[in-house]
């Protein structure tokens, strides 16, 4: 074997070790555009006020066309919605509400999620057939249904959107979380784990969770692209966010009525959301490509 | 097809010069190169190495199926004189399943799992022969019932999971029979099978040869197959062919360096651990792009010669006098084998402490509710896997206990029951003191937990990935209390890296950038972080190359005798065991059926079973001859073992009808050798050593000092 | 397998006994008096309170749930608040609206979603499969109402060659099916192409598409007889499974082109807290389902031998 050194040396950190594994994408084309879009959008949402050439919600010139500049020389790039707000200020702005209430919706949903998935998976028994059963009775609603008479029950708000995408996403979460954890817990180093006597929770978070990581985050950006498309729905069907702030679904539903007369109303949000979807659903593929190939 | 008109007969197989890389993101990567090989109507190669040598790349490449990424870059292979990288995808296609056909390492997964193994055989003669469904049907029937199927029929109709996994072989290798092929490629056939079947599938293989006089390519890590199935051998080291030339050449008068090596690490009949011990070969094999200049195992040869061996590449030498016996080695004859003594080095025996193990009576059941119709209408739907049945057994300080058995027989159970993942249903666990059997793992004391631990099989996921090497090992010693303060507990693992022979710089890294072996020592390291008095290591190099297993299981004796601990050594391969156990216990179905000393068991009187699990292993030496005893029948369900006499079944010593209604008694022929056996003890007593070597080399062992009851030889010379 | 499917049928009967219990104690906590919609904002206290009374909205909330499922089992599901007619008379109606819309979106999702799967997987790794990988990555990325927005915009408002709306008025109308149906396919064959190109790749990197074509079989065999056959059952559960989804997508596409089908019923029920219909509607949903769940594993055991004959 190799010479011995007599100390030891420094481990890399680990936020160089994180880095690295994002660096890992730069090998996938597509995991790279996916990136890319995220990226753009992130900016628009941080900069909002920099970057959105008027205020959203102010009325300057009504039923303006993209590239249409008003009387007083305001020119609109992707004109402007029935009440004379600037489209693409709006979807600037409203950027912000989906990047923020999406990612934490999602983060409810795996908080809730994981630990049931893991608790079915590692404890079998009793526990499996319980959280099975509550994950069969949500999942068999048709998502939309589920989220259509919870809102309508419980009223639009941040917080219900949210409290509804957790209700609804978890189940899902837990089914996946519970499959990777069967195929995990019979590992070798799980055993060895339990040789030594270490606790379930010790097992379950430290021993397991950290292994299933890859598909939890494949999963993840996959699930975050449906939120956004979920938010987006509750907002075109009305259900959303209530105005005037800015949402991307609701200014869909605003000005659909006016589709046939003034279709870039509605088209432009409409490519903003498709977007950004497919840009997590980009990354979620570049990462299952190269987790597949190591 | 053509025959060469001029000259002698056509070979049926011509490896020439040849080279196959597979291209990869990171560039070509050859996996072999200049490889010649040369095989005639009716004889039999065996291509033998270890892992990454580039064996099975040449039987794909053979079959032209390399992959998207894989390619002939130089040389060439001739089919009956044709040059296969010449041929169409068409002409290929009318080749493979007709002239030449292909028996692989996994059956069960070579066989498509949702259509009938009747549509998959006659499909075969169909597309090559267009002869007519019903034809094909009775050909298959017949095809099955000579590769010793019973009842074919039923065969015919049942799909791949209703088959045990021996038959499932037997079908496959029918397949490969159907169209009477000239070539036929084995890829490790036998690498997933137990010994015993094992050995009906090698008795198979010789058969057809000689019934269908078909060309053989055996494909073996194991050199003892090769001894049973080939005329000759090619052995391979990273990508290359080092020595060629027919068994007996290669195995009694080797030449290369690694060959030689190769030998020195497997247990062998006279292999001893003390005073014969295994020579494991020092370094790694180097990576297929990292090979040296030069000789490929340059660095690991101890008659390395720099600026002669890494000069330039090394071309296949002719052994002179032995025509066809060829080695790629520079100093082939000048290298004095008869005074080389590699550096093994004999101990003494360990004297055996108290008893820290005593084991009386133990039963493990596993519950199984039974759901079928059937059993929920008579009531008794609660069935009873009986895992382990009436286990007795001691275990005393110093000293290694094996046990052996194939899948199935309780090995793993009654580990599991040891370290307290299951508790005995009944009987008794006494662990220096205490009381194990209802003590599962949350029960015991740090203290308890850490003098019994555990060593792991699958060196690919005994260690967790996600954690770093020093960490883990760091986890235990904090876990069983050994130490508390934080540069206390590193400095520990430092201890630990050098007890397993480890840099101390391996704390840092991620078991992925680990090889299998060091994974393995990691895991020796893990289990005597609470200096242990016993460990239970379950198969721990039965993943490993036999070069790498010599090594690790070396430093497992070494670091044993050190600490005085007990091991319990659970394996199913019994030339490991015989090296290196002092008692042995041999299990089948959850029952023991022989234990004694490792001496008592290994000669006779010996249990039925035992006698044919010992008939059944490969030996890799020439000198040694074997009685030939091939188990019937299928291994039983657990669910459902037989009645009386669990191995009744299959047993070829069965005396009669008391075997199926009586458990069998326990005899001793000697004090604590224990035989479980209706076969009055004076029949017993005259039973024929299974394992017998030719007078010459008896003479040879009796000189070396082996003893008299191992009856080995020295690892040929 | 006669046990596994009287088993699988208890479970079914099971959830939709608690999806019941679910529906009725979520909605016996909606804002708003049932009664003030029945009897209109200008009724009195007192009208409302005997009107509650008579309805037998005062006795225990486990003897009223029972009332209700028993009446909701022999098909009287309540009377509409909004329409003012028996639910049963809105529901069944729309309900067949919906298949018909359904059906029309499998007919063309799954012949198309698993020949392209199917070509994609064949070959790992070829043009034809990256691009079919990338394409159905940005149709599922696309949801429901943005597809739709988009195309009405191209057909209707750019080329004028479908009506924009699918409201029926005038009796069938093909023509008015086609933009509903064209945004449901879109966004799910994209799911169901992956599965089954997830599926097949997998099917032909395994030892026995080796072994058969080892066996030199045509390449025809080895995909029609040797790979379909087990590449297919995964495929068969997600199409299974897609129904459910597409109970979502029809709210969305029955909302946006006006089409008077379940989904949007669902809808305009909720948002009028029109309680009896909710209920019916879920319900219903959850049943359609289950149904399918139940019909998905039932096939999958089927199709798969080393399930059927354990």
């Amino acid at each position: 074997m190799a010479e011995q050194t007599v100390s030891m040396p420094k481990p890399p950190s680990k936020a160089w070790r994180m880095f690295r594994s994002i660096g890992l994408l730069r090998e996938s084309p597509v995991g790279i555009v996916g990136v890319a879009i995220i990226v753009f959008w992130a900016v628009l949402a941080l900069f909002a006020d920099v970057l959105a050439p008027y205020p959203p919600n102010a009325t300057i010139s009504p039923m303006m066309f993209p590239g249409d500049t008003d009387a007083s020389g305001n020119m609109f790039l992707l004109g402007t919605d029935h009440l004379g707000r600037d489209i693409l200020s709006r979807i600037i702005h409203g950027s912000r509400r989906v990047l923020i209430l999406a990612p934490l919706a999602t983060l409810c949903a795996y908080i809730v999620g994981i630990p049931m998935g893991l608790a079915a998976g590692y404890l079998r028994g009793r526990w499996d057939d319980v959280l099975s059963f509550i994950a069969n009775v949500i999942l068999s609603f048709p998502v939309l249904v589920l989220y259509v008479i919870i809102i309508a029950t419980i009223g639009a708000s941040a917080v219900n959107i949210l409290i509804a995408i957790t209700f609804a996403s978890a189940p899902g979460i837990m089914r996946i979380v519970r499959g990777l954890v069967l195929d995990l817990r019979n590992r070798e180093y799980v055993a060895a784990a339990q040789t030594r006597g270490e606790s379930g929770l010790y097992i379950m978070f430290i021993e397991i969770l950290p292994n299933a990581r890859g598909p939890i985050i494949v999963d993840a950006c996959l699930r975050l692209g449906y939120v956004i498309i979920t938010i987006g729905v509750l907002g075109f069907l009305g259900l959303g966010l209530p105005p005037p702030d800015p949402d991307w679904g609701g200014m869909i539903n605003e000005t659909r009525q006016l589709a046939m007369t003034f279709p870039h109303m509605a088209v432009f949000p409409c490519i903003a959301i498709s977007s950004l979807v497919l840009g997590f659903n980009l990354v979620a593929d570049g990462l299952r490509e190269i987790s597949l190939r190591d | 097809m053509t025959t060469n008109g001029s000259g002698g007969e056509t070979p049926i197989l011509e490896c020439k010069d040849l080279c196959l890389s597979y291209f990869t993101r990171a560039g070509e990567i050859p996996a072999v190169v200049d490889f010649n090989m040369t095989l005639h109507r009716g004889g039999s190669i065996g291509l033998v190495g270890e892992s990454g040598c580039g064996k099975s790349t040449v039987a794909m490449a053979i079959m032209r199926y390399l992959g998207s990424n894989g390619a002939i870059v130089g040389g060439q292979i001739l089919y009956k004189g044709r040059d296969m990288a010449e041929m169409s995808e068409e002409e290929l296609r009318q080749l493979r399943g007709s002239e030449i056909a292909m028996v692989y390492q996994e059956p069960m997964a070579s066989l498509n799992p949702s259509l009938t193994l009747g549509r998959q055989l006659v499909e075969v003669p169909i597309c090559h022969e267009r002869i007519s469904e019903k034809e094909a049907y009775d050909r298959a029937v017949q095809i099955l019932a000579d590769v010793n199927l019973p009842d074919p029929e039923r065969v015919m109709a049942s799909y791949p999971h209703q088959i045990s996994g021996g038959q499932q072989q037997r079908v496959v290798i029918a397949m490969a029979l159907l169209s009477n092929p000239t070539l036929l490629l084995l890829d490790e056939p036998t690498t997933a099978l137990d010994v015993t079947v094992e050995a009906g599938i090698v008795e198979l293989i010789g058969q057809i040869a000689e019934k269908y006089d078909t060309s053989m390519v055996y494909i073996s890590h194991n050199l003892g197959l090769i001894l049973e199935t080939c005329d000759r051998v090619n052995v391979m080291y990273s990508g290359e062919a080092v020595e060629t030339g027919t068994v007996k050449e290669v195995f009694d008068r080797m030449r290369h360096p690694y060959t030689k090596g190769l030998f020195g690490c497997i247990p062998l009949p006279g292999a001893d651990k003390n005073e014969r011990p295994l020579v494991p070969i020092r370094g790694q094999l180097p990576l297929p792009h990292e090979r040296p200049r030069g000789c490929n195992f340059g660095p690991r040869c101890d008659f390395f010669q720099a600026g002669r061996c890494d000069a330039d590449t090394i071309a296949m030498h002719n052994v002179a006098g032995e025509q066809g016996h060829k080695v790629r080695c520079l100093r082939w004859n000048e290298i004095d084998w008869a005074s080389y003594r590699p550096e093994g080095v004999s101990t003494e025996q360990s004297e055996f402490g108290d008893r820290v193990l005593h084991v009386d009576g133990m039963r493990k059941y596993y519950e199984l509710t039974d759901n079928s119709i059937a059993a929920m209408i008579k009531g008794n739907r609660v069935k009873y896997v009986k895992a382990n049945e009436r286990i007795n057994m001691d275990a005393r300080e110093a000293q290694t206990v094996a046990i052996v058995g194939e899948s199935g027989c309780g090995k793993s159970t009654f580990a599991k029951v040891l370290m307290g993942l299951e508790t005995a249903t009944d009987g008794t666990v006494n662990f220096n003191g205490d009381e194990l059997a209802e003590k599962s793992v949350h029960d015991r004391s740090p203290k308890q937990l850490g003098s019994l631990q555990m060593i792991f099989q699958n060196p690919f996921d005994t260690l967790n990935p996600s954690h770093s090497v020093g960490g883990q090992i760091a986890r235990v010693i904090r876990k069983f209390g050994v130490e508390k303060d934080k540069s206390k507990v590193e400095q520990r693992v430092l201890e630990l890296l050098d007890l397993v022979k480890l840099p101390r710089d391996f704390a840092h890294r991620r078991p992925r950038q680990l090889s299998g072996g060091q994974k393995q020592r990691i895991g020796i390291a893990r289990a005597f972080a609470g200096r242990p008095s016993m460990v239970v290591a379950d198969e721990p190099v039965s993943a490993l190359d036999v070069s790498v297993a010599a090594a690790v299981t070396g430093l497992l004796m070494e670091i044993q005798r050190t600490y005085r601990t007990t091991l319990l050594f659970i394996s199913h391969d019994l030339s490991l065991v015989r090296y290196l156990a002092d008692r042995v216990v041999v299990m089948y179905l959850g029952h023991i059926v022989e234990q004694g000393t490792t001496d008592e068991v290994f000669a006779p009187p010996y249990h039925p079973y035992t006698e044919a699990l010992l008939s059944a292993v490969p030996i890799a030496d020439t000198s040694i001859e074997k009685k030939r005893i091939i188990l019937e029948g299928n291994l039983p369900s657990v669910m459902n073992p037989p009645k009386g006499c669990v191995f009744h079944t299959r047993c070829p010593r069965k005396i009669g009808r008391v075997c199926e209604t009586e458990a069998p008694p326990v005899v001793e022929p000697t004090p604590g050798h224990q035989v479980a056996c209706h076969i009055p003890l004076d029949e017993l007593k005259q039973m024929e050593p299974v394992i017998v070597m030719t007078d010459a080399n008896k003479q040879a062992a009796e000189k070396a000092g082996a003893k008299k009851e191992a009856e080995g030889s020295p690892a040929a010379e | 397998m006669l046990l596994f499917v009287t088993r699988r049928v208890g479970t079914m009967a099971l959830t939709m006994i608690v999806v019941s219990i679910l529906l009725f104690i979520l909605l016996e906590l909606t804002p708003g008096n049932v009664a003030t919609k029945v009897l209109g904002p200008y009724s009195s206290e007192e009208q409302r309170r005997l009107w509650l009374e008579a309805h037998g909205y005062f006795d225990p909330i486990h003897i009223r749930y029972f009332r209700w499922l028993g009446d909701f089992i022999i098909g009287n599901f309540g009377e509409s608040t909004r329409f003012k007619v028996p639910v049963g008379d809105v529901l069944w109606p729309r309900l067949w609206n919906t298949a018909i819309l359904g059906f029309a979106v499998m007919v063309v999702v799954v012949p198309l979603s698993l020949t392209l799967g199917v070509l994609a997987g064949m070959k790992e790794g070829s043009k034809l499969d990256r691009s079919i990988s990338v394409g159905s990555i940005v149709f599922t990325s696309i949801p429901e109402f943005a597809s739709a927005v988009l195309l009405s915009a191209i057909f209707v408002f750019y080329l004028g060659l479908l009506p924009g709306t699918s409201g029926m008025a005038s009796g069938f109308d093909l023509a008015q099916l086609v933009l509903p149906v064209m945004v449901l396919v879109l966004y799910d064959f994209g799911y169901v192409a992956r599965m089954t190109r997830a599926s097949m790749a997998e099917v032909m990197l395994t030892n026995y598409i080796r072994t058969a074509v080892l066996k030199g079989l045509p390449y025809r065999s080895v995909i029609l007889k040797h790979a379909l056959r087990n590449a297919l059952i995964a495929p068969f559960t997600v199409i299974m499974l897609q129904i459910n989804w597409l109970l979502s997508g029809v709210i969305v596409v029955e909302f946006f082109f006006a089409y008077k089908g379940f989904g949007a019923l669902l809808l305009e029920a909720s948002l009028n807290q029109d309680i009896f219909l909710i209920e019916a509607c879920a319900m219903v949903a959850v049943f359609v389902a289950v149904g399918t769940q139940f019909a998905a594993d039932v096939g999958y055991t089927y199709l798969n031998p080393r399930i059927r004959f354990s």
